[in-house]
């Protein structure tokens, strides 16, 4: 069925931050007066973010609430942030890190990430996040990758997933425990905190500084490190306001983990900087958890994702009518599409639509967006904020054709927005191949409306997107045939109504091996245990053979099609069939 | 199904989505999320396959009471009782 365009009513359209007439002159240089910046053309985001707010004699707003897994709420003013955060500027110069190392985050959301992170930045350091839920090969390759100078974890993930190897990295020079004691060889950050001095002046950087490298995954090949620059942060405040509806002192709760590029950019940097009230909540999804939350917070604006908002759908109305919602005034959802189902029911329940928007790792911010005053069209990513020029292209020899309206193509943009990654660590070739032709391509196929609105078709690649989060087939399938009964895997994603899609296996067993329900299982937890639930196959299935090319490449897509049913396509390199 | 059967179903279930875990290794206080590290997609395939084995339809809701071992064979048995 079609679903109706979400009129927007007039008072809503008038109290949007980003206006028609804002959108009419727009230039970058107003995107730029958003920040304070330092001396000499210079600045930095931990300064834009904690600084220059209690400069600006905001050091007593409230900066973030923290809720812990067991019920403890901390807060945290502007200048308690800041003074926090400077505290880990010294304590990691104290340990002869320096302007220009890379410091890794690994833990849940608790309240010293956040200090982490912005005391990284603050102090000069690259700061790259990794998800907590990754298992140790995850966790080693991206160290390996960015040469990790320093990793700041829990004592508990420590023991688990990185004390085995750590001492094989060479880059490595210190890791940091949160809390106060620490395993030897570590540093205990409690102590080391508290001794450290409350004063430290956010290092001054050049705006194409690094600031954040973002891992993602790559359909061959390791995992690539999407490199950001400190002068990103004018485009986190810009779409901060334009896309996301913040201002100074509104609740705001993006319940995206910090692990993931979502959860740092409008989960540390774009609140802070425009002076939200951010709520921080420890424990993952629960429904009454997730509710009560809104309501006692009184969260103005929720920026969540269509996995959890599918979560809550199944549960019913019924689930969420004791709940008042009636602070929310703005929601948005980013991650992997929104159907648009979960955009009408979210207008019922909560009595707003949600705002689904599109970007990814490399463009480091929000680029196509659902505005406040735009009419939704339910199941759209919306269209492109001011600045961009998104088009939908298709390769052609050396370079790209531009589709009409309706036609199916690659999403591209034009490059050069403030937040638009600067290299792939140590991969330039890879770089170089998402720019054909003047324009920046995405990886993922979509089309233009009439009204120049852009809906999501699928990826061009055989990239996975699970729960909002972005899966390599290869890291998946290096780490299955290390199984000893694998002798080769092919994975791919298959459609899920909850998580989007999730990721199955077909594996071809060595000689002296049977396929038995045993043998799936132990297939399954062994890559469960290197690389995490969200990461590991779902499913394992078992075939004598593979679809291959002549070069010996196997065929997700043909798996793919042949599983779903759909067309083959072209079949014409296929040198070996599956059996 | 008396506990014990549950409590067996129960580890079967869980098990079978965690391959990673042993039944040997799950202490009855052990919190699905924060101490086996299940995510929300596993909790789903688990209240699945526990629908499957013991015919009981958890709601969203009741998440929470099936966090432990502790918590859910006595859930799961009155239940099934009503």
């Amino acid at each position: 069925m079609a679903f109706e365009t979400i009129p927007k009513p007039e008072d809503v359209r008038a109290s949007a931050a980003l206006t028609d007439e804002i959108r009419a002159h727009f230039t970058w240089e107003n995107a730029r007066a958003m920040l304070a910046g330092l001396p000499g053309g210079k600045l930095n985001i931990a300064h834009e973010a904690l600084d220059a707010q209690v400069a600006a004699g905001h050091g007593g707003a409230p900066a973030m609430t923290w809720l812990g897994k067991d019920g403890t709420r901390r807060e945290f003013t502007y200048e308690d942030l800041r003074a926090q955060t400077a505290r880990f500027a010294n304590v990691l110069y104290a340990h002869g890190l320096g302007v220009g190392d890379r410091l890794y985050g690994l833990m849940g959301r608790e309240a010293e990430l956040y200090i982490a992170a912005l005391g990284t930045l603050k102090a000069g350091l690259v700061f790259s996040p990794l998800f907590s839920a990754f298992g140790p090969e995850p966790i080693r390759t991206r160290m390996e990758i960015g040469e990790a100078k320093a990793l700041v974890t829990t004592a508990s993930i420590y023991k688990r997933k990185v004390a085995p190897w750590w001492r094989d990295l060479p880059s490595l020079k210190a890791i940091f425990i949160v809390g106060d004691e620490a395993p030897e060889g570590c540093v205990a950050l409690g102590p080391a905190m508290a001794a450290a001095s409350p004063d430290f002046a956010p290092v001054p950087m050049d705006p194409e500084d690094t600031a954040l490298i973002h891992f993602t995954s790559g359909t061959t090949g390791k995992p690539k490190g999407a490199v950001h620059v400190h002068g990103a942060v004018a485009y986190h405040a810009m779409t901060g306001r334009f896309a996301l509806e913040m201002a100074p002192g509104r609740r705001y709760w993006c319940t995206a983990d910090p692990g993931w590029v979502t959860g740092t950019s409008y989960g540390i940097i774009a609140p802070l900087v425009n002076r939200v009230h951010m709520l921080v909540d420890e424990a993952d999804f629960d429904l009454d958890r997730w509710y009560s939350t809104l309501q006692t917070e009184k969260i103005e604006i929720w920026y969540t994702a269509p996995t959890a908002i599918r979560m809550m759908m199944r549960a019913g109305d019924a689930a969420a009518a004791p709940y008042d919602f009636s602070a929310l005034r703005f929601l948005a959802s980013v991650g992997e599409p929104l159907n648009p189902e979960a955009v009408v029911w979210g207008k019922r329940v909560f009595g707003r639509p949600f705002h689904d928007n599109w970007w990814q790792t490399e463009t480091g911010g929000i680029v196509i967006a659902n505005t406040q005053a735009m009419d939704i069209k339910p199941g759209s990513m919306g269209k492109p904020l001011p600045g961009q020029v998104a088009g939908i292209v298709e390769r052609d020899g050396d370079g790209v054709r531009e589709c009409k309206e309706g036609e199916i193509g690659e999403l591209a943009l034009r490059p050069g927005w403030p937040s638009m990654m600067r290299a792939y660590l140590h991969e330039q070739a890879r770089y170089d191949k998402c720019f054909v032709g003047g324009w920046y391509l995405t990886g993922d196929l979509a089309m233009r409306d009439a009204d120049g609105y852009f809906w999501f078709v699928g990826r061009a690649d055989d990239l996975i997107k699970t729960s909002g989060h972005l899966i390599g087939p290869f890291e998946v399938e290096s780490a299955l045939i290390e199984h000893e009964a694998v002798a080769e895997a092919g994975v791919i994603g298959l459609p899920d109504e909850t998580a989007g899609e999730i990721v199955r296996a077909y594996v071809c067993l060595n000689p002296g091996f049977e396929p038995s329900e045993e043998l799936e299982k132990s297939i399954r937890g062994l890559a469960r245990r290197k690389l995490g639930p969200a990461v590991a196959p779902r499913e394992v299935v078992f075939r004598n053979t593979l679809p291959k090319t002549r070069s010996g490449k196997i065929m997700r897509r043909l798996l793919k099609a042949r599983e779903l049913g759909l067309p083959e396509g072209d079949i014409s390199t296929l040198e070996s069939d599956e059996s | 199904m008396t506990e014990d059967e549950i409590r067996a179903a129960h580890l079967a279930a869980l098990t079978d989505v965690a391959p990673d875990l042993s039944a040997d290794d799950i202490g009855p206080d052990d919190h699905l999320q924060d101490d086996l590290e299940l995510d929300s997609m596993d909790v789903l395939n688990l209240v699945a396959a526990l629908h499957k084995a013991t015919g009981v339809d958890i709601p969203e809701a009741d998440y929470p009471q099936i966090a432990t071992l502790r918590l859910a064979v006595p859930y799961l048995a009155r239940r099934m009782a009503a």
